[in-house]
C-alpha cells in the first residue's frame, strides 16, 4: 500500500495535467500556414543561423510571412532554395555556393609566440592579454575558438594555425563571429585565390615578425588585370566581385603571402 | 485585513524573491531588457503562481498530508506548475503572439523557475490558511514584477553607460542586480 497510494496519485494528477492540456491544445489552437512547416522541412534544420534569422524555422515564418529571400540558406544550398521555390511556385534564385578562409598563413615555420600563455586555452583570452601572445598581433592565436563553434567539423588547426576544409563548410559564418582577430571571411567557393595575411604593421615589422606575411608591396595591385587586389591598411585583401581566379598576385608575390585555398 | 495587506507586502518588497531570495534569476537577468517583455513575464510568472498555489495548496493539505505523502510535495508541485506554465504557453500564442515571441524560451523555463515552486513550498512552511496563500503569491508575483521592471530601467540606462570592456554584458549586469538588490534591503524591518 505504501507504495501503491502515492504512484495512483500521481498518476492521476498526471493524466488529469495531460487530459487538461489536450483540451487546451484544442481550443486555442493556432491555425498555422502549412507552406511554413514544408519549407521548414525542406531546410537542413542545422539551426546555424547563417541567413540571420534564429533556425530554420524562424526563416521558413519570415519566408512565408514577410517575403524574406528564399536563397539564403546556406547550407541547403541550391537545393532548398529550389524546393523553397517549388512549395511557394516561384522560381528559384540562384545560390552562390560558398565557404570561410581564414586570413593568416603565420604557421609555426614562419612566426613564433612573444610569450607563454598558461591562462584559459581560448583565443579569445589570449588576445585579452597584451594583444595576444604571437609576434604578430594579427595574426591566427590558434587555440581553435573557431573549430569550437563549427558544426561541420570544418575547421583543423595544423602547425598552430586554423584552416577551412571547403568541402566541409557550411558557410554559417560562426567562426567569423569567433575569431577575435577577425581573420575569417566567407569567400565563393569558386573564387579559389586569397591573400593570408592580414596584418596591419607596416612591411618592415610585419617580415621581422612573421615570415609568410603580406608586406603590403602593391605589386600584386599592378599584376591584377581586372584591378581586383588593393593593399590596405599594409595588406592585400581582393575584391571578389571583380577577382576572376587567374593567379597572377599569387604568381608575382614576392613573399608568397596569396595562396590558392 | 491587516495580516492579508502584511504578508502581501513582505512578499513583494522585504521578502522580494528576485533581489532578497535569490530566486528566479534566470528570467531576471534573461527577460529584462525591455520594459513590455519585463511586464509580460511578471504578469505571466503572478498568473502561474496563483494558480499553481490555488492548486497546490487543496492538494496538499486534502490529499497528500492525509496519506502521510508530504514527501511528494516537490514532484507533485512541479506538475501543477508545469502544466499551468504549458496553458499559459498556448494561451499566449493564441491571444498575445507578440508578447509570446519576446518571451521566447525564457516562458516553459517559467516551470523550472525556483520562485514558483518556492512560492508553493513556502506557503506550506509558513502554514498559512488559504486564503492567506494566495496573497503570498499575489505579492510574490508582483514583487517578482517589480524587481524586473525596476530592472528594465537600470539595463535601459546601462546601455548608455561606457563599461569597460572586461566588464561589458553579464559581469556589469550582475554588479548592476546586486546593487538593486541592496536597495530593496533598505525595506528590510518595515513590517514587524
Amino acid at each position: 500500500m505504501t507504495y501503491i497510494i502515492p504512484a495512483l496519485i500521481l498518476g492521476a494528477c498526471g493524466l488529469l495535467a495531460g487530459v487538461l492540456l489536450t483540451v487546451a491544445a484544442k481550443v486555442f489552437h493556432v491555425e498555422v500556414d502549412e507552406r511554413i512547416e514544408k519549407i521548414s522541412e525542406a531546410l537542413p534544420q542545422a539551426n546555424c543561423g547563417a541567413c540571420g534569422y534564429a533556425g530554420c524555422g524562424d526563416y521558413a515564418a519570415a519566408i512565408v510571412n514577410s517575403g524574406a529571400e528564399t536563397n539564403l540558406c546556406k547550407p541547403g544550398g541550391s537545393a532548398a532554395a529550389g524546393a523553397i521555390a517549388e512549395i511557394l511556385g516561384t522560381s528559384a534564385a540562384e545560390v552562390i555556393p560558398t565557404a570561410a578562409v581564414v586570413h593568416c598563413n603565420g604557421n609555426c615555420n614562419a612566426t613564433e609566440t612573444a610569450f607563454e600563455f598558461d591562462g584559459v586555452q581560448s583565443c579569445k583570452a589570449v588576445k585579452r592579454f597584451y594583444g595576444g601572445n604571437g609576434k604578430c598581433k594579427y595574426g591566427c592565436i590558434g587555440l581553435g575558438d573557431c573549430a569550437e563553434v563549427c558544426d561541420n567539423d570544418a575547421v583543423v588547426i595544423k602547425d598552430g594555425i586554423a584552416s577551412i576544409i571547403a568541402a566541409k563548410c557550411g558557410s554559417c559564418g560562426k567562426c567569423v563571429k569567433a575569431c577575435p582577430n577577425s581573420l575569417i571571411s566567407i569567400r565563393p567557393l569558386a573564387k579559389t585565390i586569397s591573400v593570408l595575411c592580414s596584418s596591419g604593421d607596416n612591411g618592415k615589422a610585419t617580415k621581422l615578425s612573421c615570415k609568410n606575411g603580406c608586406i603590403g608591396c602593391k605589386i600584386c595591385e599592378k599584376k591584377c588585370p581586372v584591378g581586383a587586389i588593393k593593399v590596405e591598411n599594409f595588406h592585400a585583401s581582393i575584391n571578389y566581385d571583380l577577382c576572376t581566379s587567374c593567379g597572377e598576385c599569387m604568381q608575382a608575390c614576392p613573399v608568397k603571402a596569396i595562396h590558392k585555398v | 485585513m491587516k495580516s492579508m495587506m502584511i504578508i502581501l507586502l513582505s512578499a513583494m518588497l522585504t521578502d522580494n524573491f528576485v533581489l532578497s531570495k535569490f530566486m528566479g534569476i534566470c528570467p531576471f537577468l534573461g527577460v529584462s531588457k525591455k520594459l513590455d517583455s519585463a511586464t509580460g513575464m511578471g504578469i505571466a510568472v503572478t498568473f502561474v503562481m496563483i494558480c499553481a498555489t490555488i492548486v497546490t495548496y487543496p492538494i496538499h493539505h486534502g490529499i497528500l498530508v492525509p496519506n502521510d505523502l508530504a514527501y511528494l510535495d516537490t514532484v507533485v508541485f512541479i506538475l501543477v506548475i508545469a502544466l499551468f506554465v504549458q496553458l499559459v504557453e498556448t494561451m499566449l500564442k493564441k491571444c498575445i503572439p507578440a508578447l509570446y515571441k519576446s518571451l521566447g524560451v525564457y516562458l516553459p523555463l517559467i516551470t523550472t523557475n525556483c520562485a514558483v515552486l518556492g512560492v508553493t513550498v513556502l506557503n506550506i512552511d509558513n502554514e498559512y490558511t488559504f486564503l492567506q496563500s494566495i496573497v503570498n503569491a499575489l505579492g510574490g508575483g508582483l514583487g517578482f514584477m517589480l524587481s524586473l521592471v525596476i530592472f528594465s530601467g537600470v539595463r535601459k540606462k546601462m546601455e548608455y553607460a561606457d563599461i569597460p570592456e572586461t566588464f561589458r554584458g553579464v559581469p556589469a549586469t550582475l554588479v548592476a542586480a546586486s546593487i538593486v538588490s541592496v536597495s530593496f534591503m533598505g525595506f528590510s524591518g518595515l513590517f514587524s
